[in-house]
């Protein structure tokens, strides 16, 4: 068989300028959401259900206090770490809110992150386990496109996960509680929003140490340019 | 030491986080609390803070901060039954009064049932009764150039008593209410006797206890350290306490 030249690698630009900027800031203003909510939490380290919860009722979690090295600040200041998570939830919120509304009009959403009904079947996903497995992530027909796991990562992410952290802390604010009372209610009160943020916050952390292993394993210079210059090269395919 | 990866990744994700900490007290991150008041009073200025039905409130309503003031002036009072308790009402009002615990009690009354969130992350639910400020402060005459409400405790906090401040919106908002009784009961000590604020769309610490004046400011500047709470001049609390 004649072997050919080796390929020239080729370049596709693929992440927009809007969404870029977006995943940075968001995720500078994500770590320290985390970090600040730690210390927020450690000041009553007790979870509820339910509209209350305080020392003599029960607490379906109490973990110990979290480390001064994940905490923002990391010396104990309730005040100090409130005024990080009240900051940084604006960026959070509406940083979220112009991304969508954004990737919405430009087609992004539609184009990239839309799931189809074939790609659900139990035989595309047991084929892109099996991909995953031999850390094959890209379809060579089509490299751009996002794989079914992917995209259930970035819908859950931004539509379930992201907006729910955020509407859960809203739910916590006594001033939000007297404005929009639906949104206490609709977790079922208070101290049963404080337990949903705290569990989004885990959630969103799961799937941040997923996304860093997947870059890592799909190489991390390559993944990392692409999300500083928007290109990201083609990679070589092992064969199936 | 080995320079792995791993430990780059780590000790660079500690270090950026402990980097944080020169910038905790930045005006720039405390300036978020005018942005949540606004958004707040934007979508919500005359709104009411959720009540609840009796069988909602908790079991056991927790006391927290001052358990008891204990001070002289503060134990004769408590042990004549706050007979000799008088609630001054001065600063910037036309006529300067000083009302007994019966006179508030014989004014019209305000019952509801509320939740009280702490800044800590708990809460608690109990009813809670008293006339409203603002029949008090209509009472006063205020001034049209008072902007704040501040209210003067008789536990000592601090460098002082332990005082607090609201602006007219919550002073006149119907659920604000100086609250003589909780779950049908006078208050005892632990909760505040004789009587304390309840302003239901902030945080715990805003819920003066122990009251013994209040007093109609132009300016909180003057006040304590000039934060407007005691907390607030302590350990940076954010004077808006609805977030």
């Amino acid at each position: 068989m004649p072997e050919g030249p080796p390929d020239r690698p080729r370049l596709i630009y693929r992440h927009r300028l809007v969404t870029r900027l977006w995943h940075w800031i968001n995720a500078i203003a994500l770590l320290i959401m985390v970090g600040s909510g730690l210390m927020i939490f450690n000041a009553h380290p007790r979870l509820y259900w339910g509209q209350y919860g305080a020392n003599f009722d029960h607490a379906w979690l109490e973990l110990p206090r979290f480390p001064g090295w994940v905490t923002i600040p990391s010396y104990y200041s309730l005040a100090g770490a409130r005024h990080w998570h009240f900051f940084f939830a604006l960026v959070l919120a509406f940083g979220l809110l112009v991304y969508l509304l954004w990737s919405l009009a430009n087609g992004h959403i539609l184009r990239d992150l839309r799931i189809r009904a074939r790609e659900l079947g139990p035989r595309h996903l047991w084929k892109d386990f099996k991909d995953h497995l031999a850390l094959r992530f890209h379809d060579p027909e089509d490299p751009r496109a996002y794989n079914i796991f992917q995209k259930l990562a970035y819908v859950g992410t931004l539509f379930v996960l992201l907006p729910g952290v955020i509407l859960s802390g809203l739910a916590l604010s006594p001033g939000m509680d007297a404005a929009w009372p639906w949104l206490t209610a609709m977790f079922g009160g208070r101290q049963s929003a404080r337990s949903v943020h705290f569990i989004a916050m885990g959630a969103i952390l799961v799937f941040l140490l997923v996304h860093l292993t997947l870059v890592l394993l799909a190489g991390p210079i390559n993944e990392l340019r692409s999300m500083i210059t928007g290109w990201w090269r083609v990679p070589a395919e092992k064969q199936p | 030491m080995i320079l792995t990866r791993r430990n780059l990744l780590v000790g660079g994700a500690a270090g950026l986080l402990t980097g944080c900490d020169r910038f905790t007290d930045s005006p720039v991150l405390a300036s978020a609390e005018e942005a949540h008041r606004f958004l707040q009073r934007s979508i919500g200025r005359g709104s009411l803070a959720t009540e609840f039905r009796p069988e909602q409130r908790s079991p056991i309503f927790r006391v927290n901060g001052t358990h008891h003031p204990n001070t002289p002036e503060y134990n004769i009072w408590a042990g004549t039954g706050f007979a000799d308790w008088r609630l001054k009402v001065g600063g910037m009002v036309a006529r300067p009064m000083q009302l007994t615990l019966a006179q508030l009690q014989h004014m019209p009354q305000r019952a509801q049932i509320t939740r009280h969130d702490c800044v800590e992350g708990w809460s608690a639910i109990g009813k809670w009764q008293g006339p409203q400020l603002a029949t008090i402060l209509n009472a006063a005459g205020l001034s049209p150039q008072a902007r704040y409400i501040v209210f003067h405790c008789a536990d000592r906090y601090g460098d002082g008593g332990y005082y607090e401040s609201i602006d007219l919106i919550d002073a006149f908002h119907p659920q604000t209410i100086l609250a003589w009784a909780l779950n049908d009961r006078r208050l005892d000590v632990g909760h505040g006797a004789p009587l304390r604020l309840r302003v239901e769309r902030q945080l715990g610490y805003k819920q003066a206890k122990y009251l013994v004046g209040i007093e109609a400011v132009a300016s909180l500047a003057g006040i304590g350290k000039g934060k407007g709470g005691t907390w607030e001049d302590m350990s940076g609390y954010q004077w808006y306490a609805g977030i």
